[in-house]
């Protein structure tokens, strides 16, 4: 007992009248505990069960709970401010790239549609069927075109403008500009004589650059009139229509009445000298219209398809091909499908390396902080608490690389579609969707490490210091 | 108050649903035959007999490599004994599982460390308060509790300072705090001086009779003549026994 300190210092702000303690400690050791009993205002009262029996443990949720978790997390996260960049930007880099993959390809996509839409989504062809030519032989059309085929359709829902379209063989003759026979010259190659009646133009979206078009009227006359494709206009040397110049066809002449350009579904008709239904007939004897052109409203495309042949000819319907656009959802799944197959490649590679940057830098730092864990294990922590708090760092850092990763890639894919006049389409779940995943991915790299700070030995830990 | 016979204590009473328990009812540390054998073989530990008193000021001294970090290890739960028991404030500690150590270490024990181990980046406060997160002291009394600690190692005024502001005998006061915010029944202290001049070790020490005086029971284990000399009692460890020293 030699050397003990017999004071007891008192301080004035707690004395034992105050703490309810009237009654005199008789020894020294019994004060010694009352004062302890001081310090110690509400030592843990009993709650819950610990293996050791009669081992005393504060309420579940007084002891490192959810909230001291995170806040401990994020001190950890927040004690290195330039290696949480460096950590994250693996993970920011593969989420941004995923939602601009999938941002781009959904605008993309959206894009392509509303093309399709304009042109192709509005057009259909009616031609008979053929039998024969795959082995080579002639072929033969099994049926023809009603010469009244455009009116037939008309009376269609859906149906806007149609025309028939047809190729006239003119036989061996060359069509010129002027009537003279040079002998010395080489012959010239022929624009295509097409004939076609009279609202074709409007059925394949053409337009009049000079002149006019034919009518139905001229073909019922049998007029002499044509009407030149753009390039064909050219090649003749034929720019102006008001003198009404004329065309030779062999030594017949034809007068010009218009030069027409567009028809993004027919361009051949660009190059090609086009005259009326009726006067084909009349002076080559065309026997039949090769196709009927029609234009229709959008989203008309399947009923179309399948009532044009019954109007065009009720008894055999089926000698007819008709070319109808897809629809709509047919069209963007074909697309989608495409997009899917490169979201998985890249993203899964952007992701794999941002994920790889997590665990690697969390082993890096639980390696450094080693006196740390060493001294919470002696402050009381459990190997459980200590893993879940470097688990919970790393999906912290995922989380925080996924938002700034999303952020970056919306902004892209905004940024794209205004350089490009394009319509931004990006599903807001997919953006959080990627959010979430860069913490998954944390998740998933964190474990490795986290398991690793929970195996140190508070020994060799606290070793070394901090 | 000696260096007690295997057994020669009485069983533990059952145990109560008191705020305080009847003090003393049993010693705070009781070592019983402990052995700790390293592979090699190396007998750290022989056959050790140890009883500390609930008030105890106790130092152990004793040459390099003469065991005191291993009793020291042994005594703060951070290593098993290889026989015997060891029962911390009544509880068999031995076979007990990671999860009851790790209560008992933070319920029961506050460490002081030669080297502070305090964190860098964090204030004075919020090291004090890291005690408190896994000991259970319950979230509406933490900070309230750490700054009565700091107050009374009479640094209730840098709260908001971080450690590497401070001088060393500062940080080791910080250290204290933080070692007696959760109420231990034992403050384990390492070599607490080893990194501090003189007069901060005297500081130090003057702080632990403080704390002695209120109650604490408190091992230190040194080699510091001048340390040691403050314990109302000393223990040397020489080659892995224990002796007395009067």
């Amino acid at each position: 007992m030699s050397g003990r300190p017999q004071a007891v210092v008192d301080r004035p702000d707690t004395t034992l009248d105050e703490l309810g303690l009237t009654d005199v400690p008789t020894t020294r050791r019994d004060l010694a505990g009352r004062r302890l009993r001081r310090l110690v205002p509400q030592r843990f009262r009993r709650r819950g069960t610990a293996g050791l029996p009669g081992l005393e443990r504060g309420a579940r949720r007084d002891r490192f709970s959810a909230r001291d978790l995170v806040a401990e997390a994020a001190h950890g996260i927040g004690a290195r401010p330039g290696r949480l960049v460096l950590t994250i930007l693996g993970t920011v880099l593969g989420i941004g790239s995923v939602v601009v993959t999938v941002g781009l390809a959904q605008t993309a996509a959206g894009q392509i549609g509303a093309q399709f839409d304009a042109v192709s989504a509005t057009q259909v062809s009616v031609a008979p069927k053929t039998s024969g030519g795959s082995m080579g032989g002639t072929t033969r059309a099994l049926t023809r075109l009603p010469w009244d085929a455009p009116e037939r359709v008309l009376r269609l829902n859906g149906v806007e403008e149609a025309g028939l379209v047809a190729s006239v063989a003119i036989g061996d003759v060359d069509i010129t500009a002027v009537p003279v026979n040079d002998p010395s010259a080489a012959r010239p190659t022929s624009p295509q004589v097409l004939a076609t009646s009279g609202h074709l133009l409007e059925a394949v979206r053409g337009e009049v650059t000079a002149g006019r078009y034919f009518d139905d009227g001229h073909g019922e006359r049998g007029d002499r009139v044509v009407v030149l494709g753009e390039r064909a206009a050219e090649k003749l040397g034929v720019t102006r229509v008001e003198s009404q110049p004329s065309i030779f066809i062999g030594e017949d002449s034809y007068t010009v009445i218009g030069i027409v350009s567009g028809m993004a579904r027919r361009a051949d008709m660009l190059d090609a000298v086009i005259m009326p239904m009726g006067t084909a007939r009349a002076d080559f004897d065309l026997a039949r219209a090769d196709e009927l052109q029609i234009r229709i409203a959008t989203g008309a495309g399947p009923l179309v398809k399948q009532q044009a042949p019954v109007a065009l000819d009720p008894n055999a319907p089926e000698n007819f091909t008709v070319k109808a656009p897809p629809n709509r959802s047919e069209l963007r799944q074909n697309v989608q499908a495409d997009v899917n197959a490169i979201f998985l490649a890249l993203g899964g590679v952007a992701l794999l390396v941002g994920g790889l940057g997590i665990a690697n830098v969390t082993l890096l730092s639980v390696m450094e902080r080693r006196g740390e864990i060493g001294l919470r294990r002696a402050l009381g922590a459990t190997r459980r608490d200590i893993a879940g708090q470097f688990v919970v760092e790393s999906v912290v850092i995922g989380l925080l690389g996924g938002l700034i990763g999303a952020a970056i890639g919306v902004f892209v894919v905004v940024g794209v579609s205004a350089a490009k006049d394009w319509t931004a389409i990006l599903d807001l779940r997919i953006a959080l969707g990627s959010a979430l995943l860069g913490g998954v991915i944390g998740l998933v790299a964190g474990t490795y490490p986290a398991l690793k700070a929970a195996a140190i030995e508070p020994i060799t830990a606290l070793r070394g210091g901090i | 108050m000696t260096v007690t016979e295997a057994g020669a204590r009485p069983q533990d009473g059952p145990e109560t649903e008191e705020i305080v328990r009847p003090v003393a009812a049993h010693p705070v540390v009781e070592l019983r035959d402990l052995t700790r054998t390293f592979p090699g073989p190396v007998d750290a530990l022989r056959g050790v007999n140890l009883s500390v008193e609930s008030g105890d000021y106790v130092s152990i001294i004793g040459p390099s490599g003469s065991g005191k970090s291993t009793l020291l290890h042994i005594l703060g739960l951070l290593d098993r004994p290889t026989s015997g028991e060891y029962l911390l404030d009544g509880h068999p500690t031995g076979k007990a599982s990671e999860g009851d150590r790790a209560a008992l270490r933070g319920g029961r024990i506050g460490f002081v460390f030669q080297s502070f181990h305090l964190l860098p980046q964090r204030t004075v406060l919020d090291n004090v308060l890291l005690a408190t997160l896994y000991s259970g002291v319950p979230r509406a009394e933490r900070e309230e509790r750490a700054r009565a600690a700091l107050d009374r190692v009479h640094l209730g005024h840098r709260l908001s300072f971080t450690p590497a502001t401070m001088s060393g005998g500062e940080r080791q006061r910080v250290a204290v705090a933080r070692a007696v915010v959760a109420s231990p029944k034992l403050l384990l202290a390492d070599e607490p001086t080893g990194n501090l001049d003189t007069k901060n070790s005297a500081g130090i020490m003057d702080l632990f009779d403080e704390l002695h005086a209120d109650g604490l029971t408190l091992v230190v284990i040194t080699h510091d003549a001048a340390v040691s000399a403050r314990a109302g009692r000393r223990v040397r460890i020489t080659d892995g026994d224990l002796q007395e020293v009067s």
